[in-house]
């Protein structure tokens, strides 16, 4: 069973590759013109013992228009790596409230800031956003319900309340008014990182919309890594895993040993 | 001043980590219990996974358990030979009670079956301590006698056969109920994720009559060698030892079981017993609120562990 999802997910994500590739490619001519250019102000989150959440800022360009239109709306989502997550819903037994029912989220962004300068709704029609995944509710949320892989309505109950209480643990961001022009078409986000976010590689999407119609994309990694002394312990525990058991019961014992002596009243 | 946990992964503040760890320690020292049963939760309160709090925790309570050893091997109330026998089911009861945690949690409902065995154990065993402890203090109130031993009025279980000896608890009695004492606290503290020091304490006290201060004793021992085990066996088979965690949590531990070990041999053995008593009960009827009272949120998010 577990062997057969393995199988399934990799081939629709690869579905999901396909099926945009079509559309880049049906307007190569956009492309070619719009030219967007995108800056971190740091390519790399490190983690040292004294880090408790960072910012970082992203700069863009949106591509020159020659009609001299009014600049593009923008639509900044950066994902974390991705993880599995089950969402429970409790109810009442024998006047207990206990689990009774659950869906799995597989392949769910395990961080996701979605950074705009107006609401995603009014950029664009339902359709493109939820194509482009551009808007908190739109992005991909894959659910496994029974022996099916898909994801559902915005509205399921069960969506709603993977997203709301993602919010509510700091890790799903919703910006609508985070993204701000500081010259006709230089545009400026800060990406929060807060102190929990999980360790890996981020995809930072910018996407521009124009006149209800993608005018241009562009990606960039955000690397979140730990450095130093959190990296060395934490690479201890995974490469010789006896080793650091029994230096840290060593060292349990060394404390409790040496707080005896301190505190000897004789 | 927050400090970033390297396997937790998230930062949080010393002082707050060092005061969680005085005031439980301070109680693990007065009582002879681990501690477990009340820093697991707080951890997991602060936001550190459960695994990880489960796993962290018990650095901690090696390092509180081994300081409050020496300070009462110093004093000679531990009782090593009942500590043997006593491990000899315990380590047993682990074993078993690891396997049955892997079958629970395959079958979704280990949550509900921690908080079912928190508040029926706690509720229970919180409730005798405490009416025990207040019949006594009622009559040293009223000035009447206490009750003294009879020797010969052992229950039928101590009277099994393969007796034994125990001289510094000052028993005589069958090695069955001792080792299957043993058992059932290993096995409960690893479905819990509990020491098992006040489940121990209590069962030695009320079921094997050892003395309290001896029980605390051999009680504090006993979690000391599982513990000790317990930091191994979670690095080699989850990784899910956070030593920074560890490491803040023991300092304030010791400190805080030194001065709780104090206080406990100064206080009156009753008037302990019902501290306990009534701190165990609290912790039941917590786990039992949060059963009961509706949730804010209906809806929950765990991390899929199969599929990871």
């Amino acid at each position: 069973m577990r062997r057969a999802a393995a199988l399934v997910l990799p081939g629709l994500m690869a579905c999901g590759i396909l099926a945009s590739a079509p559309a880049d490619a049906q307007q190569p001519s956009v492309l070619k013109r719009q030219n967007l250019v995108l800056s971190l102000s740091k390519p790399r989150v490190t983690i040292t013992s004294s880090f408790s959440g960072d910012s970082i800022v992203l700069f863009g360009v949106a591509p020159d228009d020659a009609d001299g239109a009014a600049p593009p709306d923008v639509v900044v989502t950066v994902r974390g790596p991705n993880a599995s997550f089950v969402t429970w819903r409790k109810a009442r037994r024998f006047g207990l409230w206990t689990n009774v029912e659950s869906r799995s989220f597989l392949a769910a962004p395990s961080y996701l800031a979605v950074l705009s300068n107006r609401p995603p709704a009014d950029m664009a029609d339902a359709d493109t956003l939820r194509q482009e995944q551009a808007g908190f509710t739109n992005n991909r949320l894959l659910q496994r319900v029974g022996p099916d892989y898909a994801d559902v309505v915005p509205g399921d109950p069960f969506r709603q309340a993977f997203l709301r209480v993602k919010q509510a643990q700091g890790l799903y961001f919703e910006r609508t008014a985070a993204v701000e022009f500081i010259a006709p078409h230089v545009f400026r986000t800060v990406i929060p990182i807060p102190g929990i976010a999980p360790i890996g590689t981020y995809d930072v999407q910018v996407k521009l919309f124009q006149n209800g119609e993608r005018l241009a994309s562009g990606m960039l990694p955000l690397e979140v890594a730990k450095i130093d002394f959190e990296q060395s312990v934490a690479s201890a525990a995974q490469d010789h895993p006896l080793l650091y058991g029994l230096a840290t019961m060593f060292g349990a014992l060394a404390v409790g040993f040496v707080a005896n002596l301190m505190f000897r009243r004789d | 001043m927050t400090i970033y946990l390297p396997i937790a992964e998230l930062p949080v503040n010393i002082f707050t980590l060092l005061a969680l760890g005085i005031a439980v320690g301070f109680i693990s020292g007065m009582f002879g219990v681990g501690g477990g049963f009340l820093m697991t939760p707080l951890l997991i309160f602060l936001g550190v996974a459960p695994a990880v709090a489960v796993a962290s925790v018990s650095t901690h309570m090696a390092a509180s358990s081994f300081s409050g050893t020496l300070n009462y091997l110093r004093r000679k109330l531990v009782d090593v030979q009942l500590g043997f026998v006593l491990l000899a089911g315990g380590l047993t009861g682990t074993l078993t009670g690891v396997l049955t945690f892997m079958l629970l949690r395959r079958f979704g409902q280990l949550d509900l079956f921690i908080a079912i065995s928190y508040i029926v154990l706690l509720g229970t065993i919180g409730t005798l301590m405490v009416i025990e402890s207040l019949r006594v203090l009622m009559r040293n109130w009223r000035g009447e006698p206490a009750r003294v031993r009879r020797p010969g009025a052992h229950p039928w279980f101590l009277r099994m056969p393969f007796k034994m000896r125990f001289r510094q608890s000052r028993i005589y009695v069958s090695i069955i109920p001792v080792v299957v004492i043993g058992f059932s606290i290993g096995f409960l503290g690893a479905v819990m994720g509990i020491g098992g020091g006040f489940l121990l304490v209590p069962a030695l006290i009320y079921l094997l009559r050892v003395p309290t201060l001896t029980s605390v004793a051999t009680s504090l021992m006993l979690t000391l060698v599982t513990m000790a085990a317990a930091i191994v066996m979670h690095a080699v088979l989850n990784q899910t030892v956070d030593a920074v965690l560890g490491l803040v949590l023991m300092v304030g531990g010791t400190i805080g079981a030194q001065f709780g070990a104090r206080a406990g041999q100064a206080m009156k053995a009753e008037n302990l017993r019902l501290l306990l008593g009534l701190l165990v009960l609290g912790v039941g009827l917590r786990v039992a609120i949060d059963q009961i009272r509706q949730p804010t949120d209906l809806y929950a998010v765990t991390l899929d562990e199969a599929n990871r």
